[in-house]
């Protein structure tokens, strides 16, 4: 779940890092008040939750009153990657002598979070590892043994900084790894992170993630931020189809078919079970399919679910064929899975032999879910096929 | 709408009985038996979502409720 920058800042804040003045304004006459309380140069930014603000124009600079209203009528209808701006957030412009990087994520192969630094901060951090690799450091640290500022230390110091900066850095930085881990988030990034010709440090940019499943957990935090519960906060406004599957999902309390994202293949993709649905779809990229969704079936879905999800993804245009596939359940049952499947195929006039490329889903109740399918002829197989092969099978029956 | 994979058959003995109609709707965890005053009805709709438990079989005296699966026939 994405913040706002102005919210990541009042996390920040509530911190302690080093901010500039600013405030949220929601109208010209308050972006004018705004300037005069700021009491010169200002920055106006477009709150919305995707990049690519300043390519859009939706970042201006106003060195007068009367141009911060002008800007704010500008920059307010401006809409960024499909999302309009949930209010412009106006900051005091400061000398910047120079700008860093720093970022907190996690890291799914080494099942730890990772603290990525570099001097050349304000442009793409990509960009700089790719041209300028010794600019750039990677630390693991433990998110279960203490945290010490020894850590942000080395990695600062990895990309040359020292002296004086270091000092300074290091404790922005190790802050930074505490939100992180305080907070459960998947992203705490400050871009730039920026020393002003003054040589004070200050966050001019910052962007936070946090592990959706955590809401719960974090609930006075969101409150505080005025985060609503009905807010989903995805990279990118969901989709009708998207909102479709939401819709499969909440109509019954049985199991989950839902978390459907949509994607442009064809191949549609029913899968889950303990991580699988990661698995399977990226096991049909790397065989050179293109799925038309992601989705997540798990916890014994009703018979009607798995119908009404199959029936959603093959509406999609574009839809040649489904594979049906999960990881070895228990607490799902393959027969149940097997019947909603096929149903769904009848019900959106398909034959389920022609549509279904794959069933791979081993585990409880497979021989009364193998029944179902040999009857209707789908190609199915059981546990002693990989996920990784029956993902194969799958994407040679597209070419 | 029929099931496409289940069906479920009542005897005529027990069909009329609203004291085992009670029991089959209590019973079944899809909501396949609906008890009304003239007894046991079916719920098309839900035949295919049968886990099948076999708690209808449990409830009913012997004989008197059927779940067939059409997939095997």
């Amino acid at each position: 779940m994405r913040f706002y920058e102005y919210e990541a800042k009042a996390l920040f804040r509530k911190h302690r890092l080093p901010l500039g003045g600013g405030e949220v304004v929601n109208s010209a006459e308050a972006a004018r008040a705004a300037f005069e309380k700021i009491g010169g140069p200002v920055v106006l930014k477009s709150q919305v939750l995707s990049g690519g603000r300043m390519k859009a124009g939706a970042v201006k600079f106003a060195d007068t009153a009367d141009e911060a209203a002008a800007h704010f009528d500008a920059i307010l209808p401006i809409v960024v990657k499909g999302e309009k701006a949930r209010s412009i957030l106006m900051e005091e412009k400061s000398p910047v002598d120079q700008e860093y990087f720093v970022a907190i994520t996690w890291d799914g192969r080494a099942k730890q979070p990772v603290l990525v630094f570099s001097d050349m901060g304000g442009i793409d951090i990509e960009e700089v590892a790719e041209k300028h690799p010794d600019h750039v450091s990677k630390t693991h640290f433990s998110s279960i043994l203490p945290l010490t500022p020894r850590i942000a230390k080395e990695a600062i110091g990895a990309t040359g900084v020292q002296g004086s900066a270091l000092n300074r850095l290091t404790p922005i930085v190790f802050e930074l790894m505490n939100i992180f881990l305080e907070y459960d988030l998947t992203l705490a990034e400050i871009n730039p992170l920026a020393r002003l010709e003054s040589g004070q440090f200050i966050v001019l940019d910052g962007h936070i993630d946090m592990e959706a499943e955590a809401r719960g957990e974090h609930k006075a935090l969101l409150e505080e931020l005025g985060i609503g519960e009905d807010e989903t906060r995805q990279a990118r406004p969901p989709t009708e189809f998207e909102l479709a599957g939401a819709r499969v999902n909440a109509v019954d309390h049985r199991g989950v078919a839902g978390n459907v994202v949509e994607f442009d293949g064809n191949l549609g993709l029913v899968i889950g079970a303990g991580g699988g649905s990661l698995t399977l779809f990226d096991a049909v990229r790397k065989h050179g399919g293109k799925p038309a969704n992601y989705c997540e079936i798990g916890g014994n879905p009703s018979v009607g679910k798995a119908k009404e999800l199959t029936k959603l993804i093959l509406s999609k245009p574009g839809v040649e064929k489904i594979a049906v596939m999960m990881n070895v359940v228990s607490n799902t049952r393959v027969d149940i899975v097997a019947r909603g499947v096929v149903k769904g195929c009848l019900e959106a006039g398909k034959d389920p032999a022609e549509t279904i490329a794959i069933f791979r889903i081993p585990g409880a109740w497979e021989e009364e879910g193998f029944k179902i399918l040999e009857k209707y002829g789908v190609e199915y197989c059981d546990r002693s096929v990989s996920m990784y092969d029956a993902a194969g099978r799958a994407v040679a029956k597209m070419a | 709408m029929a099931g496409v994979f289940i069906d479920v058959k009542v005897s005529a003995e027990i069909a009329g009985d609203a004291d085992i109609a009670r029991k089959l709707e209590e019973v079944c965890p899809v909501g396949i038996f609906a008890a009304k005053e003239a007894g046991v009805e079916i719920v098309d709709d839900n035949l295919d979502e049968c886990t099948l438990c076999d708690l209808c079989l449990e409830a009913a005296p012997k004989g008197s409720v059927e779940i067939v699966k059409l997939y095997e026939a």
